[in-house]
C-alpha cells in the first residue's frame, strides 16, 4: 500500500476554450520525494501538464489535487521555474531571490537571510549584489532555482529550465540539483526533452504522446541517488538511456 | 586617433568650418544688405544691450515650459496607468488623444486666451499640450508591453493588482517613459515659446523669449532675434541634458541601452 500521494491526477483533460483536445484522461499518482521526468514530442502537452499543477490554468475535466487540496489552495506549497530563468533585470540577484518573500509581504531581514541561504545552496552567494544582465546564463538559472527555493516549497515545477543551455553547463546544473535536493527534500516535476537528463535526474519518466496529449509509458529508473558525474559512465545509465530513447522514437514515429 | 578625441574635434571643426562660411556669406553681401545676417560678434554684443529683457525673457520661457512639462508629466502618468488597465479604456479614448495632438497650438491660442487669458497659464497650458502625447503614449505602451513570463511569475506568487503594477510594470516601464520624457523635454522649451508668441503677455514681469522675439522683430534688432533663438537652443539642451542625466540615475545598473561592452 503506497502513502497518500502529495500529487495526484485523476482523468485530467484539458482543451483551451473551443479548441481541440491539448491532454486527453491523464492519471497519475505522484509520491512526496518522486523526481518525475515528462518527455514527449512537442505538442503532447507536458508544459501544459505543468501549468495545470501550478495553478495558472484550471482543469477542463477529471480530478486534480495537490497535497489533498486544488493548486490554488496549495500555492505556497509550489514553485515554478520557467524556460527562461524570468529575473527582474532592475532587481539584484538578492532583491530577485527575495521578490517572493516580498510578495507574501515578509520582513526586508527575513528575505535577505533567506536570499543568502538559498544562493549559498546555488552557489552564487557572491554575486547577490550583481544585475541579471551580469550574470552567464547559467548562473541566471541558478538564481531562478534559488528564487523557487526561497518559500521552501514541497513541489518544484521545472519547464525545461536547462533547454537554452549548453550541454556542460547543463550537466553541472543537473548535478547541482540533485545535490540540493540531498539537502532539501522536494518533489520535482521537471519537463525536458532530453533523454539524458531525464534519465540522470529522475525516478520515474512520463512519456507523453501527441495529438490529444497523453500518457504512453512511464519507466521508473533504479539507479541509486545521490547520482554523481560518474554516474553518467555506468552501464544501466546507458541501457536506460538507450531504453527511453527507443520508446521516445515509436512514440514521434507514430504521431509523424 | 584615439576614438574620444574625434568625438571632441570633428564637432569642433564643423563649427569653425560653420562660422567660417557665415562669415564669408556675411562679407560677400552688399553693405546695405548685411543688416540681414548679423554676425557672431555682433550676436554676443546685442546680448549685452540686452541682456536684462533677454535674462527675464528666458526665466518667463523657463518658468512656462517647466510648469506645463511638470503638468503633462504627472497627468500623462496618471492616465497611462489608468489606460494600461483595460484594452477597451485604450480603444475608448486613443481617437480623442489624437485629436488633442492634432489641435493647431495658432487656432488654439486666441481661445485659450479667452478663457485663461495671455500670460503664462496660456503658455503653460500650450506646453503641457505639446509635451503631453509623447508622454502618454510611450508610457501606456511600456506599462502593457510587461514580460508575459512575469507576469506568470507574479501571478504564480499570488500577487496582488497593486504589486504587479508598482514592482512589475511600472519599473518595467522606465525605459519606455524615458523616451517619451527625452521628446518632451525637447518640445517644452519650442512649447512654451510657441505659446508665448501666440499668447505671451507683457503683463506683470513681462513676456517670454516668445513675446520678446516679437518686440525685437519689431523694433529690427537682428542680432537680439538672433540671441534669442540661441537662447531657446541652450534652454533646450539644458531640458535634455537633464532628462539624459535622470535617464542614466534611474536605468544605467540594469537597462541594455546602457550595457558597457567593456566589462
Amino acid at each position: 500500500m503506497a502513502a497518500t500521494p502529495l500529487v495526484e491526477l485523476h482523468d485530467v483533460t484539458k482543451r483551451y476554450g473551443a479548441g481541440p483536445l491539448v491532454l486527453d484522461r491523464v492519471s497519475l499518482a505522484v509520491q512526496p520525494g518522486d523526481f518525475i521526468s515528462l518527455i514527449g514530442p512537442s505538442g503532447c502537452g507536458k508544459s501544459t501538464l505543468l501549468r495545470l499543477i501550478a495553478g495558472l490554468s484550471p482543469v477542463s475535466g477529471g480530478t486534480l489535487h495537490v497535497d489533498g487540496r486544488t493548486p490554488e489552495q496549495a500555492a505556497a506549497e509550489l514553485a515554478f521555474v520557467f524556460q527562461e530563468p524570468t529575473l527582474l533585470p532592475w532587481l539584484t540577484v538578492a532583491k530577485n531571490v527575495g521578490l517572493p518573500q516580498q510578495l507574501r509581504g515578509l520582513s526586508a531581514t527575513d528575505r535577505a537571510a533567506t536570499s543568502r541561504r538559498v544562493l549559498d545552496l546555488v552557489r552564487l552567494g557572491d554575486r547577490s549584489a550583481a544585475y541579471p544582465r551580469q550574470l552567464s546564463g547559467g548562473q541566471k538559472m541558478r538564481v531562478s532555482i534559488a528564487r523557487a527555493l526561497s518559500l521552501s516549497p514541497k513541489i518544484l515545477l521545472l519547464d525545461e529550465p536547462f533547454g537554452a543551455l549548453d550541454e556542460m553547463t547543463r550537466e553541472h546544473l543537473n548535478e547541482e540539483l540533485l545535490a540540493i535536493r540531498q539537502q532539501q527534500a522536494w518533489t520535482a516535476f521537471f519537463v525536458t526533452h532530453s533523454v539524458a537528463e531525464a534519465v540522470f535526474l529522475s525516478n520515474r519518466i512520463v512519456v507523453m504522446a501527441a495529438s490529444p496529449g497523453r500518457i504512453h509509458t512511464e519507466i521508473t529508473v533504479p539507479l541509486a541517488y545521490p547520482r554523481t558525474a560518474a554516474t553518467r559512465l555506468s552501464r544501466d545509465y546507458h541501457d536506460l538511456v538507450a531504453e527511453v530513447s527507443r520508446i521516445l522514437r515509436s512514440v514521434e514515429s507514430a504521431a509523424a | 586617433m584615439p576614438k574620444r578625441l574625434l568625438h571632441f574635434l570633428l564637432p569642433a571643426a564643423t563649427g569653425v568650418i560653420f562660422i567660417l562660411v557665415w562669415y564669408a556669406i556675411r562679407f560677400s553681401m552688399n553693405e546695405e544688405m548685411q543688416f540681414l545676417l548679423p554676425t557672431p560678434g555682433e550676436i554676443i554684443a546685442s546680448f549685452r544691450d540686452n541682456g536684462d529683457s533677454l535674462a527675464r525673457a528666458a526665466l518667463n520661457t523657463t518658468e512656462g515650459a517647466l510648469l506645463g512639462f511638470a503638468g503633462a508629466i504627472v497627468i500623462s502618468a496618471a492616465l497611462a496607468l489608468t489606460l494600461s488597465l483595460s484594452s477597451l479604456i485604450r480603444i475608448s479614448l486613443y481617437p480623442y488623444l489624437m485629436m488633442l495632438q492634432m489641435i493647431p497650438v495658432i487656432i488654439f491660442a486666441p481661445i485659450l486666451i479667452l478663457w485663461v487669458g495671455p500670460g503664462l497659464k496660456s503658455v503653460v497650458v500650450i506646453t503641457f499640450l505639446i509635451c503631453f502625447f509623447p508622454l502618454v503614449v510611450n508610457t501606456t505602451q511600456g506599462l502593457i508591453s510587461t514580460d508575459r513570463n512575469s507576469v506568470e511569475l507574479f501571478r504564480m506568487y499570488r500577487a496582488n493588482r497593486l504589486q504587479e503594477i508598482l514592482l512589475l510594470r511600472v519599473p518595467a516601464a522606465l525605459p519606455y517613459f524615458f523616451t517619451g520624457l527625452r521628446i518632451a523635454a525637447v518640445l517644452a522649451p519650442i512649447g512654451a515659446l510657441v505659446g508665448d508668441y501666440t499668447a505671451g503677455s507683457s503683463a506683470g514681469d513681462g513676456g517670454g523669449l516668445g513675446f520678446q522675439a516679437i518686440i525685437y522683430s519689431s523694433q529690427a534688432k537682428y542680432p537680439a532675434l538672433f540671441a534669442t533663438a540661441a537662447v531657446t537652443c541652450v534652454l533646450g539642451f539644458v531640458f535634455v541634458g537633464v532628462v539624459v542625466g535622470l535617464s542614466w540615475l534611474a536605468l544605467h545598473h540594469w537597462h541594455d541601452s546602457y550595457e558597457r561592452t567593456d566589462t
